[in-house]
């Protein structure tokens, strides 16, 4: 007995990443079409759709950085029923966690006040800025994740095999060569 | 590179020429140069690596691996207050910090004028006479915030710790119950030249028809031991005593060692005759530096007496003498083979085994380690026969065992009783009421709930190495697995994956549960990681190192998910305290500048 | 010559083994692959990772370090310990500061394609984030604990094969770290050379060679043309034909 077909509504995001997940997603070239015919986008930077509806998948690539980071992996985690963490800062924080033994304080005064060539300088305070938190974390860190897909990026072929087991409703299987940290 | 310290490199060469330049002795060496300096500076290592022909990287290990040591220049006055739960329930967390507002730091810091720091050490053996404290070394119990304010005072005032009043260090003893060890006399010697005239083989059979099985915890039967020793190739053996004691709530080989320190050393004088040893090494623990001195003294006297050195009790072929090692924080240490690594002045790193001790020990000669308590039985054994010992106990814990009794309790301290006696029988005597728990054998040990007090004492039931924790329903069992699990993480030797990462997130988890902020993904991590500590764990640390988890969750489950912030999944931080180094840069304090409700995810 | 081999059974399939050779080695070179990290065939093993832990007539015990016995049942690929290596690769990654997309040993490190082995897609833990050091005094070589997993590799080989005991181990419990023969800290003023046992034998990417990085483009390393698991058996099975016509 197969499922009803119904599309399923899949919600993207980049959160302190680099937009490369995103990128690769796209890189799956041809097979989007495919792809297209039993999913369709809910938010995401593709449909420049901002507020994440109900969704069945939520993608989160990047890692948590700031407060705004939170705010949207909450309401994807509120919204979708299953939510994977794509690509190395989404799963372990990646390249902006690098920054985890710096005092975020010593961060901001450095590149606003005292760098090089800095003049007048000051910390931007704005309260429409969100402000960063102390260490970059992981997605797990904070809510619930189902699935982990690693990478940087994730490759297309890895991306394609993942979202077709979830399609399929398969748990997802990525073999040697898909699975990779790097 | 280092300003050069002509008078501290004068009195390091002293150290160094006092120990005969011996390797094996650099943990006594590294002892007596933080005595004389409070800490290991860089060039002091380099010093002592050369003149011992080690290098410098290996010095810099064993210096950074005991608790007692530092690399780094602590307060003139270094105080360490013992951590044990029941230190903790007697006020010892208040007292801490009457002490550090007095001086204006906090745990952990050195004071800005070089004068104290504060900090906290894993349990010092004085739990029937907590909260206490080491400072410089020296222990000091029974503190009260009267103490503290008189303690702080002598730092103030600078004078040494050698000149503070010797009222300060007294150490109580309270035996409170006398069972065959204890109430049976045995003068100097009487025990070896029993063992003596009776012959080896015969003190031997003596031994096995006592049934004696180890005290130290492990339970295995002290004849097989002292049998494969003896048998094993070669012509050099040992005799080690494991006066290692450093299972938090443990105390009865401090006082074993206080009153019987004659018949202890008589016992490794027995072990000695019947395996062939001709040297023994007593492994006293870092905390009780009060004994060093009875203990010489006690070797002297025995020396004297011609019951150690040559031709021991008069038998001809018969020379063995003791020679003192002092540990210096490391409850690992209590393992057999990481406690012949730090004898031979290493870190404490259990070893793989086969090959065991009996037939590769101490420097890889054939040794017998035994528990103080053992080799205290050893010597009764020797004089009265095994039928004597054998006559008490169960089936299969033949004799007695003495247990060191502390938190709420109307009387606190050291009891012997005959095994089979039930913990219902002990907590009366011991004067319990409203018993919620007792944690027997210590963190390692089994956690027992009130519905099993008729269980009994003894290697088949309820085993126990001495340890006798007792909580009542006004304590909070979450607080004393907190504790335990802390503990762990502080003392795990960090050798194997499983011991060094398992202990450390089991206490960040466990501190998440207890303070309010945790949730069901955490009670199921704690699962996850107990199970990896128990299965793949090099030593007993690691494969012990869950047990209260373990027994908590088993038994006292609805104490944890009471204190469940929620039943899903939350953050593994405090979202609003990450913001606050940003706030604080930027001035912030607007409402986006913090995350209000606490929300729970599916 | 004329007696038969001496067996154990593996997960029901029987293995040879010569006398003296540990249950790790001999299922490598009958053909089986069994994870491990602080394993070297060249050094006596020690056992302290435990990724090649494996169940020997029901007890769980460290296949580099026990002894392989003839008759003893061997468990190897149930879930259960399948799981516990996973779970103790992912203990690795939550200890140290592993960020693959910047390290130059990556297609090379042995975490990481022990972790693609055993499907470890993440760190399951809240990472520790740990502050550590990264020395790069030496004129030819870099070190960075953040990667180091204290295999001791290192420390056995400076001091074995090299004589020179540049590295050894220091701390305790989860702030064990690894220290440097010299009283300023710094390799530069170690014995430390490139020609140096100590420099090949880092399963990850702590100790390096300086502007060696990227001489192999990434996608054509070791572990990139096949995985951990059939070089490991290609590498015992070499050593063991080797011994052979020797």
């Amino acid at each position: 007995m197969s499922e009803p077909s119904k599309k399923l509504r899949v919600a993207t995001a980049s959160l302190a990443g680099c937009f490369g997940c995103h990128m690769s997603l796209l890189d799956i070239d041809e097979r989007l079409t495919e792809l297209l015919e039993h999913v369709e986008l809910d938010a995401s930077p593709l449909t420049d759709q901002k507020h994440v509806g109900t969704c069945d998948i939520g993608l989160i690539e990047g890692g948590l950085c700031n407060a705004d980071n939170v705010h949207v992996l909450r309401a994807f985690r509120r919204h979708c029923k299953i939510l994977v963490a794509v690509g190395a800062c989404a799963v372990n924080g990646g390249l902006p966690a690098q920054r985890n033994h710096l005092d975020i304080r010593d961060c901001l005064q450095s590149v606003y006040l005292t760098g090089l060539g800095v003049e007048r300088g000051f910390i931007p305070n704005d309260p429409e800025l969100p402000l960063p938190l102390a260490q970059v974390h992981p997605l797990h860190d904070v809510v619930k994740i189902d699935y982990f897909l690693p990478g940087c990026p994730p490759s297309a072929d890895a991306i394609w095999q993942f979202l077709s087991d979830l399609i399929a409703g398969r748990t997802p299987q990525l073999g040697h060569g898909l699975i990779r940290y790097d | 590179m280092h300003s050069a310290d002509p008078d501290l490199a004068a009195a390091v060469a002293a150290i160094l020429t006092h120990h005969r330049h011996d390797a094996t002795r650099l943990v006594q060496i590294l002892r007596e140069v933080m005595q004389q300096r409070g800490y290991l500076p860089p060039a002091t290592l380099t010093q002592i690596a050369s003149a011992l022909h080690l290098s410098r990287a290996h010095v810099e290990g064993v210096a950074g691996f005991y608790a007692f040591f530092s690399c780094h220049s602590q307060g003139r006055f270094r105080v360490l207050f013992s951590d044990n739960i029941t230190d903790q329930m007697c006020g010892s967390h208040e007292l801490q910090r009457r002490m550090l507002d007095a001086f204006r730091i906090e745990l952990g810091e050195v004071s800005r004028d070089g004068l104290v720091s504060v900090g906290r050490t894993s349990c010092t053996g004085l739990c029937d006479q907590g909260p206490a404290l080491l400072v410089n070394g020296r222990a000091i119990a029974r503190l009260t915030p009267a103490r503290i304010g008189a303690l702080s005072a002598l730092i103030r005032g600078g004078q040494p710790v050698t000149e503070w009043p010797e009222n300060l260090f007294t150490i109580d003893s309270h035996i409170r119950r006398r069972d065959r060890l204890l109430s049976t006399p045995l003068l100097p010697g009487e025990g070896i030249r029993a063992a003596i005239s009776r012959g080896r083989d015969a003190t031997l059979a003596e031994i096995k028809r006592s049934d004696l099985r180890g005290r130290g915890g492990a339970g295995f039967a002290t004849a097989t031991k002292w049998d494969a020793c003896q048998k094993a190739p070669g012509p050099t053996r040992f005799v080690v005593c494991n006066a290692d004691e450093g299972e938090p709530g443990t105390f009865k080989d401090r006082e074993l060692l206080t009153h019987h320190a004659q018949q202890v050393i008589e016992g490794m004088s027995v072990a000695a005759f019947v395996i062939g040893a001709q040297r023994g090494l007593i492994y006293l623990r870092g905390e009780y530096p009060f004994l060093i001195e009875p203990l010489e003294a006690v070797l002297a006297a025995r020396r004297a007496q011609g019951l150690l050195g040559r031709a021991v009790a008069g038998a001809p072929d018969f020379d063995f003498d003791i020679e003192l090692h002092v540990g210096a924080g490391a409850y690992v240490c209590g393992e057999e083979s990481a406690l012949l690594e730090s004898l031979e002045g290493k870190r404490g790193i259990p070893r793989n085994r086969p090959p065991y001790p009996v037939t590769h020990g101490y420097q890889g000669k054939p040794t017998v380690v035994n528990n103080v308590e053992t080799l205290l039985a050893a010597a009764h054994i020797a004089k009265q026969g095994g039928a004597w010992f054998r006559s008490v106990g169960t089936s299969k814990s033949a004799g007695t065992k003495i247990l060191s009794i502390s938190g709420d309790v109307a009387h606190p301290g050291t009891y012997e009783f005959p095994f089979g006696v039930s913990m219902r029988h002990i907590l009366e005597e011991a004067g319990a009421r409203d018993v919620q728990a007792v944690q027997v054998g210590g963190p390692s040990g089994v956690l027992l709930a009130s519905h099993e007090l008729e269980r009994k004492l003894a290697f088949e039931d309820v085993p126990s190495a001495g340890a006798f924790m007792v909580f009542d329903r006004s304590r909070d069992i979450l607080s004393v697995v907190d504790n335990f699990t802390r503990f762990f993480a502080h003392e795990s030797c960090g050798f194997c994956t499983p011991c060094r990462v398992g202990t450390t997130l089991n206490q960040q988890i466990m501190g998440r549960v207890v303070s309010g902020h945790g949730s069901r993904r955490d009670v199921k991590d704690l699962i996850r990681v107990s199970r990896l500590l128990k299965t793949a764990s090099h030593c007993g640390l690691g494969t012990t190192a869950s047990n209260p988890i373990t027994d908590a969750l088993a038994k006292f489950r609805p104490s944890f998910d009471r204190r469940l912030a929620s039943m899903d999944v939350l953050p593994a931080f405090d979202l609003d305290e990450a913001l606050a180094p940003a706030r604080e840069v930027t001035a912030r304090d607007d409402a986006a500048a913090h995350f209000s409700e606490p929300e729970t995810t599916s | 010559m004329s007696d038969a081999p001496q067996t154990f059974v593996l997960d029901g399939e029987a293995v040879e083994f010569s006398p003296g050779q540990s249950i790790l080695q001999a299922a490598l070179a009958g053909g089986s692959y069994i994870p491990s990290l602080c394993y070297h065939p060249e050094f006596k093993p020690h056992g302290s990772c435990k990724v090649c832990t494996v169940k020997v007539n029901g007890r769980a015990a460290a296949s580099c370090t026990t002894p392989a016995r003839a008759g003893d049942v061997v468990e190897l690929q149930s879930e259960e310990l399948q799981d516990l290596r996973k779970n103790l690769v992912q203990f690795l990654f939550t200890e140290g500061n592993h960020f693959c997309p910047s390290c130059e040993q990556s297609g090379d490190c042995q975490l990481q394609a022990v972790g693609y082995e055993l499907g470890v897609v993440s760190g399951h833990y809240n990472p520790l984030f740990p502050t550590r050091n990264v020395d790069a005094s030496h004129p030819d070589v870099l070190l960075d604990l953040n990667r180091c997993i204290l295999c001791e590799l290192c420390v056995r080989a400076s001091s074995i094969v090299d004589k020179k005991d540049v590295f050894a181990l220091s701390g305790r419990g989860i702030t064990k770290h690894l220290v440097v023969n010299a009283e300023s800290g710094r390799l530069a003023d170690t014995a430390l050379q490139l020609s140096d046992k100590a420099m090949s034998v880092c399963p990850v990417g702590a100790i390096l060679r300086k502007r060696h990085g990227f001489a192999t483009p990434i996608g054509q390393r070791t572990f990139d043309k096949q995985p951990v698991s059939a070089l490991a058996i290609q590498k015992a099975q070499a050593k063991t034909t080797d011994e052979g016509t020797r």
